[in-house]
């Protein structure tokens, strides 16, 4: 026998708005990944151009990348959270 | 490299152990069921979870392997930092609330929830112990790396500690434990970091990294090709040479060094070259080892890594003073470092490796391309190689056995989500440090040339012997948390999908804790054989190859179950049996693991290092074929 879920949580109203929003989130955060591994690999040299407060184009991008989960991640929690409130009063 | 080992430094590695011991008697007391030893009880605050995440997450290849590769390396070494954050992005918007609805122990639980399949719980099972061994030999390494310089022991006493110990808190608490653990850890980790990086603000960017640090010497000689006829310094004379690698073998007073030859861009007098001086071990024949000519007590083996010109807003200086985060990074793109390459061959009987100054420019060292081959000298594999990597940390995070089962120890999917959320602020925070940690060990000459996962340690040796212990002793609860993690990983997965499921035997509550103990007992032994053979590979090269397993057995399966209907378990059965089989034997048959073999990479089978982008996309394609020709199970069940 499968051990199933720990608990019952209940219906989840928002879970069809939760795993639309993550999958569009997801393809976002992903097109943006795909565009630093395709500059490397196609258009290299253009890692090394300076591009913001005497830093290059790699580690801003790469920064960016860190910083960018962060705020979707924060963003993508307070709207799940608001339209659990809101469905599963 | 000679390491001593200080009181202040055993004195807090004893707390530390203790203090993880102690935790571990605590909870032991309130872990009677399965599940308080699997998952906690899924009590734990959302808050300590993501926390505790990041304690799993940031492990001996996040703060040794990647500070060490960026030490060495330069930005490659970041593209790990990169490719493991991004990953979270998979676990959060993709996994980490339908998992938590759907399992309750492993994450096999997950995947098998709508089909009751035998082949499902033994393949996912499999996959979860290979997985959970190959995350295993990195950890285990680095508590060999750790344990030298801290306790002045040797590699395999370090990894023998480290198995015990985790042994203890494992087979005691199970994932209570751990979680604590981890949970103080990770903050630990996160706070000295972020210290360190200050001090290396504060203390800015020096020509000379320190007072005692080595002035290497230079000798003028008249050469012909690479014969020398006279040296400008007549205390050496030339005792032997490689052509091939342009090294010359100098004898003075007994005693033989390695230095490389240079031609002069323009003649100095009767000079025409240049002798710039290396570094060397040679192992002799009888297998005694010498380094830079001399016992290992001498202690002629110094630390290095410095800047050879350091420019400021177009002007060379020789010290730049405290510096901020940004003009950290600029000052080091238009300055110069002298980093150290490597060069292997065999004089007479003994086998050498010595080490040559290599100028490198900032530029070259903060873009991709030095260990990376993507820009000079690349080829169409170099290039798959680099996408394959960073195919396999993006898909891997989601996929590992011990980040799952976190999912498991809180109360709701929204605690999950919220702890992931945690959990990628506190890591990504962290992996922009890592950064500036393995940069800083590239310039202020720390860096042991035989070991690069030892550069974050031996950077906050820099700053004075207690920071060096934290961190160590910091570094080393690293290795005891993320090896707990994946021991109740392996452990669950034999005693609860192995055993309880696959083999159908009806255990007891306690019956099944106590296979779980015995298992972790099993792996924690196997773990420490693998740790001892493994040692001298980058750590972080090896938990990305661990990535590359996760990301292509278990992914796939992952995603499909939770979002294609038409999922059968015919079909994640072979998607994770393809997925596994393909990235192994991809990687046995790797350049890498050639050297490792000891034959030469050229020749290895498969040019690839890294499997992701051959079999990733191969096990989504198992699971969809598969599926669709085997729609009728699906039927049958739903009858």
């Amino acid at each position: 026998m499968g051990h199933g879920p720990a608990s019952d949580w209940g219906e989840d109203k928002a879970a069809s708005y939760k795993s639309k929003l993550g999958i569009r989130l997801f393809i976002l955060y992903t097109i943006v990944y795909i565009g630093f591994i395709a500059i490397n690999t196609i258009e290299p040299a253009s890692m090394g151009l300076i591009v913001f407060a005497g830093l290059n184009l790699a580690v801003v991008y790469g920064f960016g990348l860190i910083i960018l989960a962060i705020v979707m991640g924060v963003i993508y929690n307070h709207l799940c959270t608001v339209t659990e409130d809101r469905l599963n009063q | 490299m000679i390491y001593e080992a200080s009181i202040i430094a055993v004195v807090i590695f004893v707390a530390f152990v203790i203090a993880v011991l102690g935790i571990s008697k605590y909870f032991a007391g309130k872990t009677q069921s399965s599940e308080g030893y699997y998952a906690a009880g899924g009590t734990i605050h959302w808050g300590v979870n993501g926390i505790a995440f990041a304690g799993d997450y940031l492990s001996a290849a996040s703060f040794l392997g990647i500070c060490g590769m960026i030490a060495f390396m330069g930005y490659d070494g970041f593209l790990y930092s990169i490719g493991y954050l991004a990953g979270w992005i998979v676990a959060l918007f993709l996994v980490a609330e339908p998992l938590k609805r759907a399992g309750k122990y492993t994450f096999t639980d997950a995947l098998d929830n709508r089909f009751n399949s035998k082949g499902i719980q033994i393949m996912a099972a499999i996959s979860t112990l290979v997985v959970s061994v190959c995350y295993l030999i990195p950890q285990m390494v680095g508590a060999g790396v750790l344990v030298t310089p801290l306790l002045g022991l040797p590699h395999y006493a370090g990894v023998i500690i480290v198995g015990t110990i985790v042994v203890l808190i494992v087979a005691t608490a199970g994932m209570a434990s751990t979680t604590y653990v981890q949970f103080l850890k990770g903050g630990l980790l996160l706070i000295f970091s972020t210290i360190l990086s200050v001090a290396l603000f504060m203390n800015g960017f020096k020509l000379t990294p320190s007072d005692d640090y080595h002035q290497f010497k230079a000798i003028k000689v008249v050469a012909s090709g690479s014969q020398i006829i006279s040296l400008a310094d007549q205390s050496y004379s030339v005792a032997g040479q490689n052509s091939k690698h342009n090294l010359i073998k100098l004898n003075k007073e007994g005693v033989n060094t390695w230095w490389q030859l240079e031609t002069l861009e323009s003649a100095d007098g009767d000079y025409n070259a240049i002798l710039k001086e290396a570094l060397s071990t040679t192992i002799q024949s009888n297998d005694s080892k010498l380094y830079n000519g001399e016992p290992r007590e001498n202690q002629k083996f110094f630390q290095v890594g410095h800047m050879s010109k350091i420019i400021v807003d177009g002007k060379e200086v020789s010290e730049t003073g405290p510096v901020g985060p940004f003009e950290f990074l600029e000052t080091l793109e238009q300055s110069e470092i002298v980093r150290f390459a490597k060069k292997k061959f065999m004089d007479g009987t003994n086998k050498v490796t010595v080490w040559v100054q290599n100028i490198t420019d900032g530029k070259t060292i903060m873009r991709p391309g030095l260990k990376f081959k993507v820009d000079k000298g690349s080829t169409f594999m170099s290039k798959l190689n680099f996408v394959s990597l960073m195919l396999a940390l993006f898909f891997g995070t989601a996929a590992l056995p011990h980040i799952l089962i976190r999912y498991y120890t809180v109360p709701s999917p929204k605690d999950a989500r919220k702890s992931t959320i945690v959990a990628i602020a506190a890591i990504g925070f962290f992996y922009i440090l890592t950064l500036y940690m393995g940069l800083g060990a590239m310039t202020n000459g720390v860096l042991d040339l035989e070991s690069s996962n030892m550069s974050a340690p031996l950077l906050a040796k820099f700053f004075g012997i207690t920071l060096f212990s934290i961190i160590s002793a910091i570094a080393f609860a690293t290795v005891l948390g993320t090896v707990s993690g994946l021991i109740v990983a392996a452990s669950g997965a034999v005693a609860q999908d192995i055993i309880s499921n696959f083999l159908g035997m009806k255990l007891s509550d306690k019956g099944s804790v106590r296979a779980g103990k015995i298992s972790a007992v099993v792996v924690g032994v196997f773990a420490v054989m693998l740790g001892i053979m493994f040692k001298g590979m980058n750590v972080s090269f090896l938990v990305g190859l661990a990535f590359a397993v996760a990301a292509s057995a278990n992914l796939p399966a992952i995603i499909m179950v939770i979002f294609w209907k038409k999922t059968t378990a015919p079909g994640i059965t072979s998607s994770i049996f393809v997925g596994m089989v393909t990235a192994l034997g991809i990687i046995l048959c790797s350049p890498s693991m050639w050297e490792k073999y000891g034959l030469d990479p050229v020749n290895a089978p498969i040019a690839l290092n890294n499997p992701g982008i051959i079999s990733i996309p191969l096990a989504f394609i198992t699971i969809v074929v598969v599926s669709l020709m085997t729609q009728n199970s699906l039927k049958t069940e739903s009858a």
